[in-house]
């Protein structure tokens, strides 16, 4: 047994860990041992909460360690066997365990509310029923939210919008009972109000996410993460713990900066994403006019004849690389290249692929260098004296219509300039539109050659032709 | 007297303006990460677990809050082994050039 205060200092500590393990973040090479800081103060976390409370039967201690050992093993075999493709569904999936564990907690606090120091003049304290309220709410939202998005990114689910009739009412019908409901177990103390709570708040995490399109997923899955902090925090409250307050506050501030981040890389406001369907709205399909113009077509010869005998070569990801896997492919091709003095980066789009960073993962995976990967910022002006631009499995994010068609559905998102590239070498499998349903520009630029194929197949042929 | 909320919720606000610093100087390339790390942390929750667990079933607490509070410490666990784990694994694949 400890005392409280040094409980309470060890658990700022372990807050002051989980900041550092952030902090590292800022550069691959501090990324590592900032992570192990995590780690410590987890530890930190744990071992506090056992010597404070101190678990007093043989039971207990049973339960303990065969919970943290059960969880750990199920953990540890994920972590080592998810495929780095399957990133984003792995994430989302960490979501909804946290969102699941956030109303557990609140439970297990509402049936023994002594147990969490909760309990004053013969009820629940009021502050703690609105903080495990609030908690609950939240992390039930974000439990079924979340596993729509995992059903959506691994492809169990379809990731087109599901659009219900009237559902922005349903929507704000079920946001007032919530608050409704909230405000009646605060007053009456009922557990019955608070498994009515979880409820609405299920069906209401379901509801929302699921006229959500897959490209979208972006701003989504950094929307659920805040969200799962924020459900951390309200529990921190309750148990009057400063880790988790700690960790709450930096999660949920994290997942809405990047969702911010998302948002303003696709030109859309938070609340067009959330209220759901990218081109799901009534109109913006006139744009989809029958297509009489002709494209210059290629084959993987051409390609590898045109890289050869350019002195820079930009390469363009997107999320079909991810889908045909061709990370390696690429970097192969990257290699052969650079074989032949050619200088070759990679840029990449904020919102390319189903997750933030979810590019840069993958082209790590591939033994791509991380000093060779460009942000949009740093790299856009840099085409204009590129030769060729290479476009695998991104579409809208290269449209050029983006910036001079005022009537385009995606105007004014920042999008990367290939286009100002001696010539553009399109990878896709055939001639259908993007994902916000627009038609590409850069296709019937002169400069621009189709190279129609699966990504990874029409990477490796150039590769062969590299070396032949 | 001050109410203890009071504190809570300055260190709470306190927080989320570290975190909006901290969370800015992230490097993009790491953004994944960064998500995989926030879930590992998020899951400090399992702190309110092992009291659920732990509690003495006589005296302060019900056969339904052991269950949730078991449930609950799996679910943490999973995410605070999968979390650290596979944010080691990604971190170990950025590279510098050479």
């Amino acid at each position: 047994m400890i005392s409280a205060n040094l409980a309470a200092l060890l658990y700022l500590v372990a807050g002051i860990l989980f900041i550092l393990a952030l902090r590292g973040l800022s550069s691959p090479a501090t990324s590592r041992r900032g992570n192990m800081l995590g780690m410590i103060g987890m530890a930190i976390a744990i071992l506090t909460t056992l010597a404070v409370t101190g678990p007093s039967d043989w039971l207990s201690w049973v339960l303990i360690v065969a919970g943290i050992a059960i969880g750990g093993l199920i953990g540890a075999f994920l972590a080592r066997n998810v495929k780095m493709t399957q990133m984003p569904e792995l994430v989302a999936g960490f979501h909804s365990l946290v969102g699941l564990a956030a109303v557990c907690v609140a439970a297990a606090a509402l049936y023994a509310p002594t147990a969490f120091g909760i309990f004053e003049n013969g009820r629940i304290r009021m502050e703690s029923l609105i903080e495990m309220s609030l908690g609950v709410a939240i992390g039930a939202f974000t439990f079924t939210g979340s596993i729509i998005a995992f059903s959506k990114l691994s492809g169990r689910m379809s990731g087109k919008p599901i659009l219900l009739p009237s559902r922005h009412a349903i929507h704000i019908v079920l946001g007032v009972v919530l608050v409704a409901l909230i405000v009646t177990f605060v007053v009456t103390s009922e557990p019955i109000w608070f498994w009515i709570i979880t409820i609405i708040a299920l069906a209401l995490g379901i509801l929302m996410i699921i006229p959500i399109g897959g490209a979208d997923m972006p701003v989504v899955i950094s929307m659920l993460n805040s969200y799962s902090g924020w459900a951390a925090a309200g529990i921190g409250f309750t148990l009057g713990n400063t880790a988790l307050i700690i960790t709450g506050a930096l999660v949920g501030s994290s997942g809405a900066i990047l969702s911010y981040i998302m948002c303003r890389a696709m030109n859309r406001s938070f609340i067009s994403v959330i209220l759901g369907g990218f081109g799901a709205e009534e109109g913006s399909a006139g744009a989809a006019a029958e297509e009489t113009r002709t494209v210059k077509q290629g084959a993987a010869d051409d390609a590898a004849y045109l890289m050869k005998n350019a002195s820079k070569v930009i390469i363009v990801p997107g999320y079909g690389m991810a889908v045909a896997q061709a990370q390696h492919a690429v970097r192969e091709m990257a290699d052969a290249l650079k074989k032949n003095g050619v200088e070759v980066k990679y840029a990449i789009h904020p919102v390319a692929g189903r997750m933030p960073g979810h590019m840069n993962v993958l082209l790590a995976e591939a033994n791509v260098p991380y000093d060779e990967v460009f942000e949009l910022d740093d790299i856009n002006s840099e085409f204009a004296q590129t030769d060729v631009a290479y476009v695998i499995g991104a579409n809208d994010v290269t449209n050029p219509a983006a910036k001079t068609d005022k009537s385009s559905p995606i105007y004014g998102m920042p999008v990367l300039n290939v286009e100002d590239a001696g010539t553009v070498l399109f990878v896709k499998r055939g001639m259908a539109a993007g994902y916000a349903g627009v038609q590409n520009e850069l296709f019937f630029r002169d400069n621009t050659m189709m190279l129609f194929g699966d990504a990874k197949k029409m990477t490796e042929q150039i590769v062969k032709a590299l070396a032949g | 007297m001050i109410d203890p909320f009071v504190f809570q919720l300055s260190i709470f606000v306190l927080a989320i303006f570290v975190g909006y610093f901290v969370i800015w100087s992230v490097t993009p390339a790491l953004h994944t990460p960064l998500m995989s790390v926030t879930n590992a942390i998020s899951s400090v929750i399992v702190v309110g677990a092992l009291l659920a667990v732990g509690a003495h079933l006589a005296a302060d607490a019900s056969i339904a809050s052991k269950i949730f509070g078991f449930f609950a410490l799996v679910l943490a666990s999973v995410n605070i082994f999968g979390g650290f784990l596979v944010t080691q694994r990604m971190l170990g694949m950025y590279k510098k050039k050479g």
